[in-house]
């Protein structure tokens, strides 16, 4: 009998931890699918007739496609530069344990963006790269970079460096060795940094806040602007935070497991 | 297959060099840079050279009530947030640390919030905290107790904050913590079992100290983190009421971008700088001691 209760209890606990995560997601996109009228009404309602027109006037009247496509051909550009410049960087801290070079790389993670970033803004505005595509994909390289250096290097340090040793028996240079051999074996350590950098990259505001205007706004900054104090159109900014932030929700369900051992790996290994 | 004997030889800089330059350009540089501007009387909207003043700026700023209350602020709104977060991340990673039906699942939805944008997040709690349509108050109302006036008044503006962070990032210490214990060897719990000790004290006495290094890590991983929020405030308060959430970062942002104090920002940015950087490496060393 004790038994049973104990299990009803540990449900309920689990059905509550759920309830708090999804609660403002599932709000959102209630939100989003509300007339103005419905979601001004007090007390809340819980049932109303769904209406898309939010999300057909996001996608209308605020160039929000645009926006779409510089988020994602800034975050693709910075996934693929930091991939070239981490991953051969990646390999040496894990094969020669260059842990001091590992942590200089790593202070970009851990230090605060704002901090270079006023810097950035003088010597971008003087070389006349403000509100461009290199201005920001520069600064999200900063992100994506240690995520790819620190997932990779751990992955690196799995693979078995007897396939190493009897390839270079063989006379393979290192360098055939890291392209033929040791990346070819990396896809899993490879989608997970890929999907992290992605993320990280599609999320951030601060850098394309200050870096971007008209020209390259990103969807985040898109979204922050929507918002107009006087008066704001609900429906239509959680249509918009719905939009912004589908791409992410659906990379991470499609990769779950890459995300989840990209997120605990370092912590972990200890 | 042709060998390069000196890029071979040399692959240990050659391989790691690109992206140090790179890091050293658009970091170290930079942060340098910011360095000697909080030596100048540097304002971008005045137009006129900057001249050296030495620690002016230092002297002016370090006193200013404003930046004061941001810094004690930022350490509030840390040590709170990362406190909370430690203690229900832990329990809930104890919590779902067995075999249940619907585990695969609940781990997915643990990964939604770590991955979901801040500033969206932010725009739906700002909905959440409406004093007039928000559903915060109406939970409270149905509890029977009175409505809160949230990011509204300065009173609750930073502990409502601090529940949207909570909210966010808990799940990145239960899903650490996770990782952590599925790593345990299951058998001196066990052994504790078979000598009669109850689950509390196997997890009070044993699972929970063998798992601590683990929990330390998250939980510096999220201090760091969570002295550097930014999206958050910026897109749910910018820094109000009045100045009444505004941490060292968002006024190290005002006084960069919005007044284009650059002397002044700069030293408020250095101030960050090395508030981040100290406690890394106190923490770091901390849990060297702890973990041996």
């Amino acid at each position: 009998m004790k038994k049973v209760g104990l299990r009803i209890l540990f449900y309920a606990a689990v059905v509550l931890l759920a309830a708090i995560v999804l609660l403002p997601f599932l709000w959102m996109l209630i939100s989003s699918l509300k007339t103005q009228v419905d979601i001004v009404a007090w007390p809340p309602k819980f049932v109303f007739s769904p209406t898309v027109q939010n999300y057909y006037k996001v996608f209308e009247e605020q160039d929000f496609i645009r926006y779409f496509i510089n988020s994602t051909v800034v975050a693709l550009f910075a996934v693929g530069v930091s991939l070239l410049l981490g991953l051969p960087a990646a390999y040496s801290i894990a094969r020669f344990s260059q842990k001091r070079l590992a942590l200089v790389i790593l202070l970009a993670r851990l230090m605060p963006g704002i901090s270079f970033l006023m810097p950035w803004y003088i010597i971008f505005s003087r070389l006349g790269l403000m509100d461009t595509y290199v201005a920001l994909v520069l600064s999200h390289v900063l992100i994506a970079l240690p995520i790819v250096v620190w997932i990779m290097s751990s992955y690196f340090e799995t693979i078995p460096i007897e396939l190493e040793e009897s390839a270079m028996v063989d006379g393979a240079s290192r360098h055939y060795i890291f392209l033929r051999i040791i990346l070819p074996l990396s896809g899993p350590g490879i989608i997970t940094a890929t999907t992290l950098a992605f993320i990280f990259s599609w999320n951030n505001f601060l850098f394309s806040q200050v870096l971007s205007m008209e020209k390259t706004r990103t969807l985040p900054i898109a979204v922050f602007n929507f918002l107009s104090y006087a008066d704001i159109d609900w429906g239509g900014v959680m249509a918009a935070s719905v939009t912004i932030m589908a791409p992410a929700l659906v990379l991470t369900m499609i990769f779950q497991r890459y995300v989840v051992s990209g997120l605990t790996m370092g912590a972990v290994k200890g | 297959m042709t060998q390069n004997s000196y890029a071979d030889s040399n692959i240990r800089w050659i391989y790691p060099l690109p992206a140090i330059l790179f890091v050293a350009l658009l970091m170290v540089f930079p942060v340098l840079y910011t360095t000697y501007i909080s030596l100048t009387n540097w304002t971008l909207t005045s137009g006129a050279a900057p001249s050296f003043v030495g620690l002016d700026n230092y002297a002016q700023v370090l006193i200013e009530p404003r930046f004061l209350q941001a810094l004690w602020r930022t350490m509030v709104f840390t040590v709170s947030a990362v406190a909370v977060e430690a203690v229900l991340g832990v329990a809930a990673a104890l919590l779902l640390n067995r075999a249940f039906v619907g585990r695969s699942v609940v781990k997915l939805l643990l990964l939604l919030p770590l991955v979901a944008t801040p500033v969206a997040v932010g725009i739906v709690f700002n909905l959440f905290y409406d004093p007039t349509i928000g559903l915060a108050n109406y939970v409270l109302e149905a509890l029977g107790l009175p409505p809160s006036s949230w990011i509204s008044a300065a009173s609750t503006v930073i502990f409502s904050l601090v529940v949207v962070d909570v909210w966010q990032w808990t799940p990145m210490i239960t899903l650490i913590v996770l990782a952590g214990l599925a790593a345990l060897s299951d058998e001196p719990a066990e052994a504790a079992r078979i000598d009669g000790a109850n689950e509390w004290q196997i997890i009070r006495l044993i699972t929970i100290p063998m798992v601590m290094p683990v929990i330390i890590t998250a939980v510096i991983l999220r201090l760091i983190d969570a002295l550097k929020t930014f999206d958050i405030i910026f897109a749910m308060t910018g820094g109000g009421p009045g100045y009444a959430s505004e941490t060292l970062n968002l006024i190290g942002y005002k006084y960069s971008f919005e007044y284009f104090r650059m002397g002044q920002a700069a030293v408020i940015l250095v101030v960050l700088f090395l508030v981040v950087l100290a406690c890394s490496v106190a923490i770091t060393r901390l849990n060297k001691r702890t973990a041996t």
